[in-house]
């Protein structure tokens, strides 16, 4: 068979992405333990464990952390639930629906970086409302950003990750016939909103379980937001273990390694409580079925989701305007708007290197998703043409680098790849990013892929056409849009990644965002306001066209866009 | 060898229930109509005979086409073709482009391709729509257009999926006549399957249910 | 701590002398020149400031066009993860070949990269412009955190602590640590520090404990249980008295130089600390800071240390390493780096082995506006022993860094 290779797609691309993530897993387990020859580790002990329980930021450090998990999670979840329940199918939708790529094309750094440029006492907000309003000629002494209970943190993360969840609620909307339903309750009687949370969500929350469940991993375990809008008196564990990483006393690494493991701990732990929590949220809603309330009066909280889907989208927005603004900023004193004087001089001091990094950032991040792309359509070809449910089951694994913390496995995956000679080469970071590529892009994809109606391939297939013809001739053409954004989704993820490109190209690899973080490790706005700019550009085109491209292409062909 | 569509004691079951029976032979130009209500094994019968049969499904007996032994082959290898309730013409191409897609590459040359295709499109009264989005057809356009597209890839057999169902009474009837009209200008043996008696009476062939029990012999209508 | 007690055993048992299994032998100069031909340097520098980064572009300019190396800045956020990278490499075996060749380093990590065995040399006092500088008069050029340096690494800069206030609305800044409490008692939620473990932090702390204890020797020494309760009360009691007052009343920190840096440009406080004297008129030149910050240091002196460059014992280019290092320390590269408008920061040479041409263009060199002069900066402080830094780092977070 010419084809005979495809059964065996899904199984070499859980490979691909396992084995990394099982080494890296290896390379932390050693060390946690006590074994790290090459930093005098040689025996197994207990006492990295010791010393992490002895730390007496722990316990504050891993309630923040699942505090923070939680606590943005559900928040991201209820907003999203709450702008498609009040307003799915209106033209405000549609609006929203157009928002979402430029929103997705920040990355989550600079929306943190923008966000608190916004709300820190110094801030925009603060500088529109003085002196005039507040009174205030210097900034208030106010505790703002970094605030103990991590609120700042949850709301920097809330703001990326509903454009994210509605994304994805959105390509699982096209497999439940939401409309209808809401309609048909609210023939009963129902308000709009209680009749789509009633009878529309928990048919479409099986399909965004997976994204859900990425956010909460993500929440718990991230990293930069968190270094910029988080509490540091403890920080977040992942944060810490990051620090206990980076420390010039080396006996830190074996407790840093303790503590990722216990990363990995808490976001398992997590993982199971909100699967729990499922289950007790559904028993809620059949309770509410059998009430038969029907919750008609229901303007004033879809009112309210439209404010806070437009303060969601504000604060990316403002945030980056702000730090547009501040790319061209000469100096810039409190309180004044804008700054005292503008100058091109930052951008200019960039300019040569930027375009050569620009370049490495997107061959790096078109190369990976190409890669991700072909394995995805490979697997989800297998499983159409031969119906591989079982190994269907076990895709679920796809998932796996996205739960499990980057921190926690990506050290042992250095070392990996230093052993192997592959480091510093522009193909070893690709094969990184492809690791944490791929699932998204099969996030993106499967659903559309899936819910494609066979019998198109069907009639293809008894008008004579090979699988091969069906493939590149009908579904490809027919899916082009969900692949475009599923390959966009990708390259915003490749572009965003800092760790495995900072530690499997080992500097030599340079992209957008590692010359950002270690540029904003110099705390200078301006600068970070021209790479955060930069970094957004990049997969704003590329969304734009993965929108325009299908637009352009099938201008004239109703059908595929009505479906898509 | 006999000419036409045979079902050699086509026997199909699913967990030991008995879904489909049938022992007959289709000759060219002629319809049989496969009648029953949702859920008979009129869907399975299709898969089977299309060469996707659904798993679980256990199939005994085979299906042959002027002799030869279908069984083994794909729906790509069968050249049966298939008429669903919806058209599902490919949206991201004309219908000119649908219709080059079912043309077989063996046609060579442009200028016959586009030969063929008019001539096809002329035959079903949509003579210069070639370039046309289907999207802007109107239910019947399509549906012809659909049938065209089927019968340009020349298969030897044809299997209608309650082909007339979508259509309102009126259109319903014409494109009726249309399809048999065609079945019998090609010479083809065809497999009606429905719900509907009156689409499956109109077919003019022996109606009979998924298990072999025959509803109304040939020409009795 | 197991690892420490590994290593320090290592240290007895003698496996941490360097020894020199590399062909590239500094003392044959002339070999090193040729074998340096050619070979691209990847030095690992923090890339946090724009000035650094194209003072080293324009490094890599004339060393490209001196002596045919061609030199890479890897940018990092943080020189750890250029530590981190060695210990991968050895960890994986790999000896040679490595990925780093020079790492712009500090005490902290010179001090575990040494005792870990991680480094190449000696070669420093072997570079031939290692006679341009003078270890008696700057002792900072062969202690890195009372750490002897051995030729393992080669100063580059000095760096001084200062503080930078803004003179619009300070103007009797506190001159003592003590003059701080009550500055901060009078001009609440105005002053910061970054917070420990971070380097600048630290320093702060240290700064403050070299003024407050009596007797400074033990600082000069390895941290004992013994003497350690008893060295840092008076520290302790200084912090938890100064807090209340401070920027957040202390409930949160700038993480870093540059972040306190971003408060004092957002009119946030007032004061800030440095370990850098040319700092404040760099950021006002790159409009980071009101063209009315101006630096000032504290009576009685502050820390000074110098930076330094290390190779990593599986440098790949050694030669091309000690090339960029030698020319680093040349009068040119000393000269142009003094430059207020290039970075400001105070040489490693000693004026008396300079010619006198050459000490005369140091000396007719413009400082900045916020820049003190080498006389105005005062005496330096030695650093006290890294073993201080990281007890007092540790002991600030249990007390100060964990509020729940």
């Amino acid at each position: 068979m010419r084809l005979s290779w495809l059964p065996l797609a899904p199984l070499l691309t859980i490979t691909i992405l396992l084995l990394p993530v099982g080494a890296g897993l290896a390379g932390v387990l050693a060390p946690a333990f006590g074994w790290f020859p090459a930093l005098g580790g040689t025996s197994l002990s207990l006492a990295p464990w010791r010393a992490l329980f002895a730390w007496p930021g722990l316990s504050g450090a891993v309630w923040l952390s699942i505090a923070t998990g939680l606590g943005a999670t559900l928040v991201s979840l209820a907003i999203t639930v709450m702008i498609c329940a009040a307003w799915q199918g209106t033209r405000a939708f549609g609006l929203i629906e157009r928002a979402l790529a430029p929103l997705l094309s920040v990355p989550h750094a600079a929306a943190a970086f923008g966000l608190a440029f916004l709300i820190a006492p110094s801030g925009w907000i603060s500088r529109a409302l003085s002196p005039w309003a507040t009174g205030w000629d210097q900034p208030p002494d106010l505790l703002i950003t970094q605030d103990p209970n991590g609120l700042a943190l949850m709301a920097g993360l809330v703001v990326k990750e509903v454009p994210f969840l509605l994304l994805m609620t959105l390509a699982a909307l096209g497999q439940v016939p939401a409309r209808r339903s809401v309609l048909l309750t609210q023939t009963m009687g129902y308000g709009r909103m209680a009749g789509w949370v009633l009878t529309v969500f928990p048919r479409l929350y099986p399909q965004i379980r997976l994204p859900v469940y990425a956010v909460l991993a993500y929440s718990c375990s991230v990293i930069d937001v968190a270094l910029i809008l988080g509490p540091t008196r403890p920080s977040t564990l992942a944060v810490q273990v990051l620090e206990w990483l980076s420390d010039p006393d080396l006996s830190l690494r074996f407790q840093a390694a303790a503590g990722a493991l216990l990363q990995l701990a808490l976001v398992m732990g997590l993982l199971l409580l909100w699967r729990a929590g499922e289950y007790a949220a559904a028993r809620l809603g059949c309770t509410c079925v059998q009430m038969g309330h029907r919750m008609a009066q229901d303007s004033i909280m879809r009112a309210f989701s439209m404010v806070l889907a437009l303060v969601a989208a504000l604060a990316v927005g403002l945030g980056i305007l702000g730090l547009a603004v501040w790319s061209v900023a000469g100096f810039w004193s409190f309180p004044n708007l804008l700054p005292d004087q503008f100058t091109w001089r930052n951008w200019a001091r960039q300019s040569g290197g930027l375009s050569r990094i620009a370049i490495e950032t997107a061959v790096i991040g078109v190369a990976s998703v190409l890669i991700s792309l072909a394995l995805t359509i490979a697997c989800l070809e297998a499983e159409y043409r031969h119906r591989l449910r079982q190994t269907n089951r076990v895709l679920w694994l796809l998932y796996l680098p996205l739960i499990v913390p980057q921190a926690t496995f990506l050290i042992g995956l250095q070392t990996l790849a230093i052993g192997s000679g592959l480091t510093g080469m522009q193909g070893a970071v690709i094969a990184a990013h492809v690791v944490f590529v791929l699932p998204y892009v099969f996030l993106s994809l499967s659903d559309p892929w899936r819910a494609w109606d066979a019998r198109q391939g069907l009639v293809a297939a008894s008008l004579g056409a090979g699988q091969g013809r069906i493939l590149w001739q009908v579904r490809l053409p027919m899916l082009l849009r969900p692949v475009l954004v599923a390959a966009a989704v990708g390259f915003a993820v490749s572009v965003g990644q800092y760790l495995p490109t900072l530690l499997i190209g080992m500097g030599r690899v340079t992209t957008l965002t590692t010359e950002a973080v270690a540029l904003s490790s110099g705390g200078d706005r301006r600068l970070i306001g021209v790479y955060a700019l930069s970094q957004t550009m990049m997969p704003l085109v590329v969304f734009a066209l993965a929108l325009a491209l299908p637009a352009l292409l099938f201008r004239n062909r109703r059908g595929v866009l009505d479906r898509g | 060898m006999a000419k036409g569509l045979q079902l050699d004691h086509l026997r199909i079951t699913l967990n030991g229930r008995l879904l489909v029976n049938l022992h007959e032979t289709v000759a060219p130009g002629e319809v049989l109509s496969v009648m029953g209500p949702s859920g008979s094994g009129k869907s399975t019968l299709l898969s089977v005979m299309i060469g996707k049969p659904d798993e679980g499904f256990d199939v005994k007996g085979r299906v042959t086409l002027d002799g030869d032994d279908l069984t083994g082959l794909g729906p790509q290898a069968r050249r049966i073709g298939l008429l669903f309730q919806d058209d599902l013409l490919f949206p991201h191409l004309t219908v000119g482009e649908n219709l080059a897609f079912a043309l077989p590459a063996a046609v060579k040359g442009r200028a016959v391709r586009q030969a063929r295709i008019d001539a096809a499109l002329e035959a079903a009264d949509l003579g210069g729509f070639a370039g046309r989005d289907p999207a802007t057809l109107s239910g019947g356009q399509r549906a012809r257009v659909a049938l065209m597209r089927c019968l340009l890839s020349a298969p030897r057999a044809l299997l209608l999926d309650e082909p007339f169902s979508r259509l309102d009474a009126d259109l319903r009837r014409q494109m009726r006549e249309f399809v048999l009209a065609r079945v019998r200008a090609e010479g083809i043996p065809a497999i009606l399957v429905t719900h509907d008696l009156e689409d499956a009476l109109a077919a003019g062939g022996m109606v009979i249910s998924p298990l072999g029990e025959i509803r109304q012999t040939e020409g009795s209508a | 701590m197991l690892t420490k007690l590994t290593a320090t055993a290592a240290l007895l048992l003698g496996f941490c002398t360097p020894v020199l299994a590399d062909s590239a032998n500094p003392k044959d100069w002339d070999d090193v020149l040729e074998q340096a031909r050619g070979q691209t340097v990847y030095w690992n520098a923090w890339g946090g400031d724009p000035r650094t980064n194209d003072y080293i572009a324009w490094a890599g300019e004339q060393v490209q066009a001196k002596f045919g190396v061609t030199l890479e800045h890897v940018k990092l956020s943080d020189t750890a993860t250029a530590v981190s990278t060695v210990i991968s490499e050895k960890a994986a075996g790999q000896t040679a070949g490595g990925s780093i060749d020079l790492i712009w380093i500090n005490g902290a990590n010179f001090a575990a990269m040494k005792e870990n065995d991680l480094l190449f040399g000696p070669w420093a006092e072997d570079l031939p412009n290692w006679s341009l500088v003078d270890p008696q008069e700057n002792p900072a050029l062969v202690e890195d955190f009372t750490v002897p340096v051995e030729g393992l690494e080669a100063p580059w800069s000095m760096a001084r602590v200062v503080f930078y206030y803004d003179s619009a609305r300070v103007s009797e800044p506190p001159r003592t640590m003590l003059d701080f409490l009550d500055w901060t008692q009078a001009n609440p939620g105005r002053f910061t520090y970054p917070q420990p473990p971070d380097f600048l932090g630290s320093t702060f702390l240290k700064q403050a404990l070299l003024e407050l204890v009596t007797d400074r020797t033990a600082l000069y020494a390895p941290v004992t249980e013994a003497n350690y309760e008893a060295v840092t009360t008076p520290l302790w009691e200084y912090i938890e008295a100064l807090t209340p007052g401070l920027w957040r009343e202390g409930k949160a920190y700038p993480q870093n130089g540059p972040a306190q840096r971003q408060l004092m440009a957002d009119g946030e406080i007032d004061i800030a600390i440095s370990f850098s004297p040319g700092e404040a008129s760099a950021a006002i030149a790159n409009f980071e800071l009101p063209d009315t910050v101006r630096s000032m240091v504290l009576e009685g002196g502050t820390i000074g240390n110098a930076s330094f460059l290390a190779i990593p014992f599986n440098a790949n280019a050694k030669a091309g390493a000690m090339v960029v290092a030698d020319y680093l320390m040349s009068v040119e590269a000393q000269l142009h780096k003094q430059d207020a408008a290039v970075m400001g920061t105070p040489t490693v040479l000693s004026m008396g082995k300079l010619t006198p041409e050459d000490a005369a263009r140091f000396a007719a060199l413009d400082l900045g506006i916020a820049t003190l002069s080498p006389a105005d900066l005062g005496p330096a402080l030695p650093e006290p022993h890294p073993s201080w830094m990281e007890r007092i780092a540790a002991d600030w977070e249990a007390r100060f860094g964990v509020a729940r």
